[in-house]
């Protein structure tokens, strides 16, 4: 193991776990907390405001608080429907603000206010339609005392309640009355079949600011006296600064300081200035030189990877059923796969503003854990929660990265050394080299068939790094023993195949890992689902055949795969040149089959068609999950075809879209979504349509050229 | 100074001549519609229109548009092919995250405003330059189509 040392990671990350492991032990938090709305609510005369979401006032204004960030996910629209299907108002007439963060507004999958794993309906489909049919059951109560009638008596349609013989009065009319009632404990919601906006496709209400410039973006906001900070961090993993030239920096026109600043995943010196060019500028004058282990590379971690998958080394069985030590199989299948370490690259690059004041922290920032920010900023300056105020922006994309706190805990370094608020804001480059990244990963599989072909027993090991270890998350995530992000994809198997076995060994390299998109699921199910191929193309059987007969006790599974594949044609002859391949994975409780339709062209591999069957459960806004689908599906596909971070000399080899290239325009294939009536608790949409397009594009060329691809990006 | 004129207005702005357009648009004029992706012409979040023509003021020092016409995605509307390309996008309800959509719609904008009946092939040359993350390209394809047949 030439790479660095376990202890020292663990040391530096220590404080960092410390902060954010309060947000991983779940909070417990009731629904209504009567008054927290109120607090932030400055106008008079007071608003009826019965819980955190809605807002009534009496000249009939109605707001709904946006409590999830907006990162492309559809947020935005799908929370507020949530609370305006039961609440009963004009869709088009409801006034969306973005929540300050609160602990009234903690995730319960998450332990704190945070948008992340595919979570958000999940975690508001019961508590946000409560909180609107809530206001709504008050506003008809005030209704009836002030008409004197039975309340049961009442209906209400598009923000009024309507009464006997055609009376009416809106929702603001009633405000008043309304907020001095009692909020009840039981609500009665909607029946499905009376929704009017659930399950429908509907507009999202961010489009038009976003096709003018004026959406508000983290990078975007200006505060007055406001610093923009950029900062040199360490080109060595884990490295301490051997030498700048601070006067050269601090001799550009306009640079106002030079700080040093450190967070658990980089130490770095801070050039700022009344501009970003300026602190750019004054950043490259710095020259700064760092020092460590400069041994570290990808070429080493390899050796080590592979070394660790022979001698299974302290493995950790997540799964075993049967013995897979006790068949004797007909024909036995081997593989081995790899996949690398991934930047996210969200469009826009990591950036925050703190302004650390006496009694208070500001923050403004594109973050996917307001709640998290608060722990921090509050570990940071000394402060309660309660003294963190936390403004979220619109996110130019998430994809998990905007989970970290690296941003925030350099913000509110420079912003008390300074006492002045400060924009820190990434490069690129700074984003690229950022030190979060997907978990490369090598996995073995071993499969038996029998000698009709039937699969009687599957072994995988698969060697990579914890990736929960410094996310705060270890708490939810890591079982005795064993990270479950190691081996989602893997150890969930749905296949019937009697003796199962699978392991992990950790692997710790000194690389920061990070949550991203569709976390460990985006490497294991390219394992299973190639293996799975593999095995089916061993027993001579058709890949979708071979599949469907072992999900045959898998209804959710099966009817995706089914759906997919007749979708796609599967069976049919497809267009010359082409193949298909197909796969199929479950992942944040949705079930996702896609099939990839592939050709070769100038010897690389080109999509031409993804076809994608979708059952996420009981749907709230269509129109988003086929867009969710689709983005999934380019994102996996983008690393899939050309992700890859890499280290030499103990450095990352990419720096910005020339070296880390993505799919663009030309390269973009054809996708239809295809969605299953589901009657289920809503699944996640964010992420499932991530884990299955690199094995299905994978899948794909083996049909084609007889070639697999058993590593990530495909070369072939 | 450098003088120019941003979105139909004169302006005169007094920073180092050298300095990327995007950061005097950003950071001198506080118009921050127009998006910082990569610094080095790769993305195409940085699109602005020069006398007509998309170009990134991401690496367009400011003193190459002095006397020149500089128009932004918060004036493309008022054009009539902009007009068309924003309401093809709403109608597609193309943006997730939107970071990269400034740029797109004004790439979009100068394809339609000199081709104004695109082929694919036409749409894949003249968009390839804007990456979009969230993956929107089909949906800005359709809007492409949607806003030539409305121009």
């Amino acid at each position: 193991m030439g790479n660095l040392n376990e202890t020292e990671i663990d040391e530096s990350r220590r404080t960092f776990l410390k902060v954010t492991a309060l947000a991983g032990g779940g909070i417990a938090v009731g629904v209504f907390l009567p008054g927290a709305a109120r607090l932030a609510e400055a106008a008079a005369p007071k608003p009826f405001a019965p819980n955190a979401w809605v807002r009534i006032t009496s000249n009939n204004v109605v707001t709904i608080v946006a409590d999830k960030s907006e990162m492309g996910q559809g947020v935005y629209t799908a929370m507020p429907m949530l609370v305006a299907e039961e609440l009963d108002v004009d869709w088009s007439k409801i006034r969306i603000e973005q929540a300050v963060a609160s602990p009234v507004y903690a995730n319960p999958f998450l332990g704190a206010q945070a948008t992340g794993g595919s979570t958000s309906v999940r975690s508001s489909y019961q508590r946000l339609r409560e909180a609107g049919a809530t206001a709504r059951a008050m506003l008809v109560s005030a209704a009836a005392r002030q008409w004197k009638v039975d309340a049961a008596s009442l209906n209400t349609e598009n923000g009024d309640v309507i009464g006997p013989n055609g009376k009416k009065a809106t929702y603001g009319s009633l405000a008043a009355k309304a907020a001095a009632l009692p909020v009840p404990k039981d609500v009665k919601l909607k029946d499905p079949g009376a929704f009017k906006l659930l399950g429908k496709p509907t507009k999202r209400l961010d489009t038009p600011m976003k096709t003018n410039g004026s959406a508000q973006f983290g990078l975007d906001v200006r505060v007055p006296g406001m610093l923009t900070a950029v900062i040199a961090r360490s080109t060595i993993v884990n490295g301490a600064l051997a030498g700048m030239d601070g006067d050269k920096a601090k001799a550009v026109k306009g640079v106002k300081h030079v700080l040093p600043v450190r967070t658990p995943f980089a130490e770095g010196v801070a050039v700022l200035a009344d501009s970003f060019w300026t602190a750019k500028q004054g950043r490259d004058a710095l020259n700064a030189k760092w020092s460590g282990n400069t041994a570290l590379s990808t070429a080493g971690m390899q050796k080590d990877m592979l070394e660790l998958l022979d001698s299974g080394k302290d493995a950790k069985t997540a799964r075993k059923d049967g013995d897979v030590t006790a068949v004797q199989p007909a024909k036995t299948v081997e593989a081995v796969y790899e996949v690398p370490y991934l930047a996210h690259a969200c469009m826009e690059p990591m950036n925050c503003i703190a302004w650390v004041k006496p009694n208070e922290v500001e923050i403004w920032a594109p973050t996917q854990a307001p709640g998290v920010n608060q722990f921090v900023a509050a570990q940071m300056s000394g402060m309660k929660p309660e003294q963190i105020k936390v403004h979220t922006t619109f996110l130019g994309g998430g994809f998990g990265r905007r989970f970290a706190q690296d941003f925030l805990m350099e913000a509110i370094q420079l912003s008390k050394a300074t006492h002045a608020p400060v924009k820190v804001v990434y490069t690129r480059e700074d984003d690229t080299k950022g030190y979060h990244y997907r978990p490369m990963a090598i996995c073995k599989m071993t499969g038996g068939l029998d000698a009709d072909g039937n699969p009687v027993m599957i072994k995988a090991r698969t060697v990579c790094e914890s990736l929960s270890v410094g996310t705060g998350a270890e708490p939810a995530l890591i079982k005795d023993g064993i990270d479950s992000t190691s081996v989602e994809g893997l150890a969930n198997m749905a296949y019937a195949v009697p003796n199962i076995n699978v392991d992990w060994v950790k692997y710790s390299p000194g690389i920061r890992t990070w949550f991203w998109r569709s976390v460990g699921n985006s490497q294991n199910y390219f394992f299973t689902e190639s293996f799975i191929d593999e095995m089916a193309h061993a027993a001579g059987k058709d890949p979708y055949e071979f599949r469907r007969a072992l999900l045959a006790k898998q209804p959710r599974h099966k009817g995706v795969l089914e759906l997919a594949a007749q979708k796609a044609g599967w069976g049919t002859p497809p267009p010359s040149g082409r193949a298909r391949g197909i796969a199929v994975a479950e992942s944040f409780g949705s079930y996702i089959a896609e099939v990839a339709e592939v050709s070769l062209e100038n010897g690389k591999p080109r999509v031409h068609r993804v076809v994608v069957a979708a059952d996420v459960g009981t749907t709230v806004n269509p129109d988003t999950i086929a867009a969710q689908m689709e983005s999934g599906v380019v994102y996996g596909l983008t690393a899939a075809l050309y992700g890859k971070i890499t280290f030499k000399d103990g450095q990352v080899e990419q720096s910005n879209f020339n070296d880390y290239p993505m799919l663009r325009m030309n390269e973009m294939p054809k996708i239809e979504v295809h969605i299953v009536p589901s009657k289920e608790a809503p699944g996640g949409v964010g992420e499932p349509g991530t884990p299955p397009i690199a094995p299905a594009v994978a899948n794909a060329l083996f049909a084609l050229t007889g070639k697999r691809a058993r590593s990530l990006p495909i070369t072939i | 100074m450098t003088a120019f004129t941003l979105n139909g207005k004169s302006v005169n702005v007094n920073v180092s001549p050298d300095t990327p357009l995007l950061w005097v648009l950003r950071d001198t004029l506080n118009l921050t519609g127009t998006k910082y992706g990569c610094g080095i012409a790769q993305c195409g979040a940085c699109t602005v229109h020069i006398d007509g023509a998309a170009t990134r003021s991401c690496v367009t020092p400011v003193s190459a548009v002095a006397g020149k016409k500089v128009t932004t995605i918060e004036a493309i509307g008022v054009t009539k092919v902009g007009k068309a390309v924003q309401q093809a996008w709403i109608a597609e309800d193309v943006p997730q995250c939107g970071y990269c959509q400034s740029g797109q719609i004004m790439s979009a904008s100068a394809l339609l405003a000199k081709n104004p009946d695109p082929s694919d092939a036409d749409i894949d040359a003249a968009m390839a330059g804007n990456i979009c993350r969230c993956g929107t390209y089909n949906r800005i394809r359709a809007a492409i189509h949607r806003a030539a047949k409305g121009a």
